[in-house]
């Protein structure tokens, strides 16, 4: 058997295997998919010297542990955490050698939500339309690891892995999303609008991979007629009939029957997927 | 007829919003047709959907957004390539109550059907999920009151002015009029969907 894989012995609350995700699709119903914090993920990929589309696992809260079959390079990125070797601490946000055999692991999130975890090689699991994301709305790629998973590996380059750019932007206290108006926002009420650029919402604990719900005073509608599906964005601030912005992440459906309000600047949604339950948003609208 | 109008849709997408869903397909249309011949920008998604289509990851939104504003837009013409067949059985839970909202008999409403030819105007809600049109509006249906918890896959339902094909068990509110085996999605075909959008679409009915 090729020692180019690993097992997974504890797959932590939710760990799933992404790439950058996959593009093109939208049309048929594929949602992107792809790292929520793609810097953390190209910065691992990087690290271990792999291209930075390379596969790499996202976990959620409380780490995960693997055990590859043979010598590894690995990086932990996002979410800062304690990282271990065989119980040996270990460097977080830097390339660590993980003996063949050895057990890595990744543990709880000490801020944010979301660590990264490259291997040298990336793993190999079979692309599906283009990618090797899982998409939790639509089931399309490997499914989130259970313990006892086990992943091929790709072949590790010779390359040497760089440090470029800083590991981590800072947890953020409060979630400050620049948003641009529209294209439905004649839908809501001036004083909605006022609302969602003055009031601060808190993040629900209800958010996942498809989006970031919202706490807060609801926005009230100006036209109260359905609306026709039409394609979403990501970024896309979807309003539900609650009247609570939703932010839609990379799992989002392709296209959706309630009104958007605004969209979130793409470089802003990294700081969306760290945010824990219960952090401050406040949407800034920009030109 | 109502003007066409184009929203910016954050820092890179335009949503194009037409008047019917007719002028929404004959949109589409030229936007391939366009980006076929390398008339188009790149642009990493072009999504259709009832009134509007979206054109995501565009690289200066705001000079292509006059662009489409002033398009001529031929009509829709019947397409030359031939309609997909999907094989169905009026089999569906829901059959009976959508006969009574058309006020037809079951066999009539099975051959109205049946006898009907589609189109896929776009996909959502699931992989390989179309919305078809081509019933006339007097046999619009509402969503069920209640939707269902599972749906199974295969199942051929109504709501609205659309058919669709779950190509997969999920949830669903639509009415259910029918069953197929076709595979509408398979992500390790190529095509991966049965159905996309554009396509025409028969449904053939398949005696048990």
């Amino acid at each position: 058997m090729t020692d180019r894989a690993l097992a997974v012995v504890r797959a932590g609350a939710l760990t799933t295997v992404q790439d950058l995700g996959r593009t093109g699709f939208a049309h048929l119903g594929v949602p992107r998919s792809g790292a929520l914090d793609p810097g953390a993920a190209r910065l691992v990929n990087r690290l271990v010297g792999n291209p930075e589309d390379a596969a790499v696992l996202e976990t959620t809260v409380n780490g995960c542990a693997v055990r590859p079959r043979g010598a590894v390079t690995v990086a932990v990125g996002g979410a800062p955490c304690p990282v271990t070797v065989d119980g040996r601490p270990a460097a977080w946000g830097t390339a660590v050698r993980v003996p063949a055999g050895a057990l890595l692991d990744v543990g709880p999130a000490l801020r944010g939500l979301r660590a990264y975890v490259g291997f040298g090689g990336g793993l190999a699991v079979e692309p599906v339309l283009g990618s090797r994301s899982t998409d939790l709305l639509s089931g399309l790629g490997p499914a989130p690891l259970a313990d006892g998973t086990v992943l091929p590996l790709g072949a590790a380059s010779a390359v040497r892995g760089s440090v470029d750019a800083p590991p981590w932007p800072g947890p953020p206290e409060e979630l400050v999303l620049r948003v641009r108006l529209g294209p439905r926002h004649d839908w809501f009420t001036p004083g909605a609008l006022h609302t969602l650029a003055t009031r601060a919402y808190r993040v629900s604990a209800a958010s996942n991979r498809i989006g970031l719900r919202t706490e807060g005073p609801p926005l009230h509608r100006a036209i109260s007629a359905e609306l026709p599906s039409e394609g979403m964005v990501l970024g896309a601030v979807q309003v539900p009939p609650d009247g609570r912005p939703v932010v839609f992440l990379a799992d989002h459906p392709t296209t959706g029957g309630y009104p958007v309000v605004a969209v979130v600047r793409e470089s802003d949604l990294a700081a969306a997927a760290q945010a824990v339950p219960g952090t401050v948003v406040r949407f800034v609208p920009v030109r | 007829m109502k003007a066409r109008r184009v929203f910016r849709v954050g820092e890179r997408a335009l949503l194009v919003e037409l008047g019917t869903g007719t002028e929404t397909e004959a949109f589409h249309a030229e936007l391939l047709r366009r980006r076929a011949g390398g008339a188009l920008p790149t642009v990493r998604e072009i999504v259709p959907a009832a009134r509007t289509v979206l054109l995501d990851g565009v690289d200066a939104p705001d000079q292509l957004a006059g662009q489409l504003r002033e398009w001529t837009i031929p009509p829709l013409h019947a397409r030359v390539e031939q309609a997909v067949d999907v094989p169905v059985r009026y089999d569906g839970p829901d059959l009976a109550e959508v006969a009574a909202l058309w006020g037809v008999s079951v066999e009539t409403a099975v051959r109205i059907h049946s006898a009907t030819e589609f189109r896929v105007a776009f996909c959502g809600f699931a992989p390989g999920f179309g919305y078809l049109t081509g019933l006339g509006e007097q046999y619009q249906v509402p969503r069920r009151a209640t939707p269902r918890t599972s749906v199974p896959a295969g199942s051929v339902a109504l709501a609205g002015p659309y058919t669709g094909v779950y190509p997969r068990s999920s949830p669903g509110g639509w009415q259910l009029i029918g069953s197929t085996d076709a595979v509408l999605w398979d992500a390790g075909r190529e095509p991966a969907a049965l159905l996309a959008p554009g396509a025409r679409v028969r449904f053939v009915v398949e005696r048990r």
